[in-house]
């Protein structure tokens, strides 16, 4: 009669859908997945924690009326010329070459409206983002293309990058798609050709010769730029000692939700730690040896709005930075080009093949029909729209903590959600005094 | 000709010394005593001066130099003259791990042996050694001519792009995608310039050099040849 009833279809929690078909991908391809952007796997983040705000034992201070400051000095350890940022939110690097030169000059056109700073990247320095960023960080990479002392020269700042967030240890790889004439030259490179970017530097080994590597930087520009150190966060505690010892203005972390331009899915999801878990332990380092607030923490993965700045500096740091929401204020993902999305066989939102230069929002491309597409001022105009918001929200929250300064803001304004975010963050589980992992309430 | 004491005078004083002279300046000469291996010595020159260390120089010595020429009676440390773009390096002595690094134009000289990594990521300099270099030297070298008068180490030219590696001894082993190249007259006279502005005219025959450079096989992805990455 009636056959017996049967289970509805039960697809396995370990092989979902998305390993079951990069296990196809694979099979059919025999090469590992390249991709840019950051992390995407869920990970502990600032979502899970809250200010407490003011209350009978803390004074509030008046929203749009009572002074709540927001600039950052950078490089005052040793630079003659420290930077003056009026917000704490700077722009990370990114290479021309990787981004078009529009979408460069549009990053420097808001950040210099706003008063922040942009930065270079693996490629060099272009005369688009040097005339349209009025505070220019100059990145010193393994790679060293496009390395040039004038530029050391007219920058306002030198970032060493160690490694960055999203592959911690791991080098970088420009597809021959994007290599145009312009980005070959200025790489010294064949046009067309796969261009890896290393992944240590060609001319000092560990902590001690960076110390003098830093030096040589100093004695070149004459002591006058900062010096910033970027890492990966993986050693959080340690890299940031190392730095401080090893002569840094400024330490730059940045968690494994930082984006890239590209780089192996594996590497992006499965190295490195979230910044929510790095911050504390840089924090600790600058603290035990005394240098809290004398060498500035800019911390970076994964900031999207003024509440995830602003709990960044309630841990401890100094300024944040953003990559992937700064792409996204001037137009990277919108689903007003979804038609596109659909064309390159996805959808706005998750569109990460960058190292295609397919990019139809013209951002990440070296195809000049593409990169027409963008409007530098317009986007320029909207990142800085977006930096004003970004630093609103941070103030609205830095006054309803009583606060005014927005570096006012400490740990003890802070609770977490999770257990996971109170043991990452050292602040306690709502609701209760417990900080997984210490004796005592902080 | 301004005589500068290291013992007594600040390094960071003489530097921006250096980096004051204009292209016209008088002061084109400069000599420089007790050294004692301090780091970045005339580092970031940036007109045609002459400088001449008397002794031993640390790391960096006429790092990103443009257009100056440095001389250094004595050996070298790291990295000298690293990404030099312009002008002219003599070390009369030995020179240690990554001499000339990512240099871009500009021609290095070290008369003594040059460490491992000589020429790395080299982009465009020259650089003569007349003894021998150490392992991993021209590693990923992009353009520029290493001419070695004696022995190379382990791994030569490993990822090596278009930089031309000529080595008139023997060469210990040659890195992933480095081979030997047929030595014809365009490149004997390659030699023979690099020589002459290093001012070894006629101390070598040219043609006793090997040529070697890129397979151009590691140039774009695959998979096949992963295990050559």
């Amino acid at each position: 009669m009636d056959a017996t009833p049967r289970t509805t279809p039960r697809k396995s929690a370990t092989f979902d859908d998305y390993s079951l078909s990069e296990i196809r991908r694979a099979a059919a391809s025999g090469i590992y997945d390249i991709r840019g952007a950051g992390a995407k796997r869920k990970v502990p983040h600032f979502d899970d924690l809250l200010f407490l705000g003011a209350s009978i034992s803390r004074y509030p201070l008046e929203g749009y009326r009572e002074k709540c400051a927001t600039d950052v000095w950078l490089g005052t350890r040793f630079a003659e010329k420290p930077i003056h940022l009026k917000i704490p939110i700077t722009i990370a690097g990114m290479s021309f070459g990787s981004l078009s030169a529009q979408a460069k000059e549009a990053l420097g056109r808001g950040a210099s409206q706003m008063g922040t700073s942009t930065t270079t990247g693996d490629g060099g320095m272009t005369e688009e983002e040097r005339g349209h960023s009025t505070i220019l960080v100059y990145q010193l990479l393994p790679s060293r293309y496009g390395m040039n002392p004038d530029d050391l020269r007219r920058a306002d700042a030198i970032e060493v990058v160690i490694g960055q967030g999203a592959k911690p240890g791991g080098g970088g790889m420009l597809l021959g798609q994007k290599i145009s004439d312009r980005v070959a030259e200025m790489r010294t490179l064949p046009k067309g050709i796969d261009q890896r970017s290393a992944c240590r530097h060609p001319d000092w080994t560990g902590p001690d010769d960076l110390e003098i590597k830093i030096q040589e930087l100093r004695e070149i520009t004459d002591w006058q730029k900062p010096i910033y150190i970027k890492v990966g966060a993986s050693r959080p505690y340690y890299d940031t000692a190392l730095a401080i010892k090893s002569g840094a203005d400024v330490v730059v972390l940045d968690g494994m939700q930082g984006g890239t331009a590209a780089t192996q899915e594996v590497f992006i999801e499965h190295v490195g730690l979230p910044i929510l878990g790095a911050i504390r332990p840089a924090v600790q380092a600058l603290q035990d040896l005394g240098m809290h607030r004398k060498v500035q923490l800019i911390v970076s993965g994964g900031i999207r709005n003024g509440a995830d700045a602003a709990k960044a500096l309630a841990l401890g740091a100094d300024a944040v930075s953003i990559g992937t929401a700064a792409l996204v204020a001037i137009g990277d993902n919108d689903p007003a080009l979804e038609e596109h999305y659909q064309k390159l066989g996805t959808t706005a939102g998750a569109y990460d093949d960058w190292h295609e230069g397919r990019d139809p929002a013209g951002i990440n491309t070296q195809d000049p029909t593409l990169s027409a597409r963008l409007d530098p001022q317009l986007a320029g105009r909207r990142l800085a729209n977006y930096l004003a918001v970004m630093t609103l929200e941070a103030q609205t929250i830095a006054r309803a903590c009583g606060k005014s300064h927005v570096h006012n803001l400490e740990p003890e304004d802070l609770v977490a959600l999770t257990v996971e975010a109170a043991a990452m963050a050292k602040v306690p589980l709502a609701g209760t005094d417990w900080i997984p992992g210490s004796k005592t309430y902080e | 000709m301004p005589d500068i004491d290291l013992s007594v005078t600040p390094l960071r004083e003489l530097n921006a010394a250096l980096h004051k002279l204009t292209p016209e300046t008088n002061e084109r000469h400069w000599v420089i005593e007790h050294p004692a291996g301090g780091h970045a010595i005339a580092a970031g020159l940036n007109v045609p001066v002459t400088v001449e260390i008397n002794g031993s120089v640390g790391y960096y010595c006429a790092g990103m130099n443009k257009l100056a020429t440095v001389l250094v009676h004595g050996s070298a440390g790291v990295g000298v003259a690293e990404n030099m773009m312009s002008g002219f390096v003599h070390v009369s002595g030995d020179a240690s791990q990554a001499a000339g690094a990512t240099g871009r134009g500009g021609l290095l000289r070290i008369d003594g042996n040059a460490s491992s990594r000589c020429g790395i990521s080299m982009k465009g300099i020259d650089i003569v050694v007349k003894g021998s270099v150490g392992h991993m030297s021209a590693f990923m070298a992009q353009t520029g001519n290493l001419v070695v008068l004696g022995d190379a180490g382990d791994s030569l030219g490993d990822s090596i792009y278009e930089a031309r590696l000529f080595v008139r001894g023997s060469v210990k082993s040659l890195g992933a995608d480095c081979i030997e190249k047929d030595m014809r007259d365009e490149h004997k006279a390659a030699v023979h310039d690099v020589l002459t502005q290093a001012g070894l005219d006629g101390e070598v025959d040219p043609s006793e050099f090997k040529r070697y450079g890129s397979a151009r096989t590691l140039y774009t992805f695959n998979v096949d040849h992963a295990g050559e990455y």
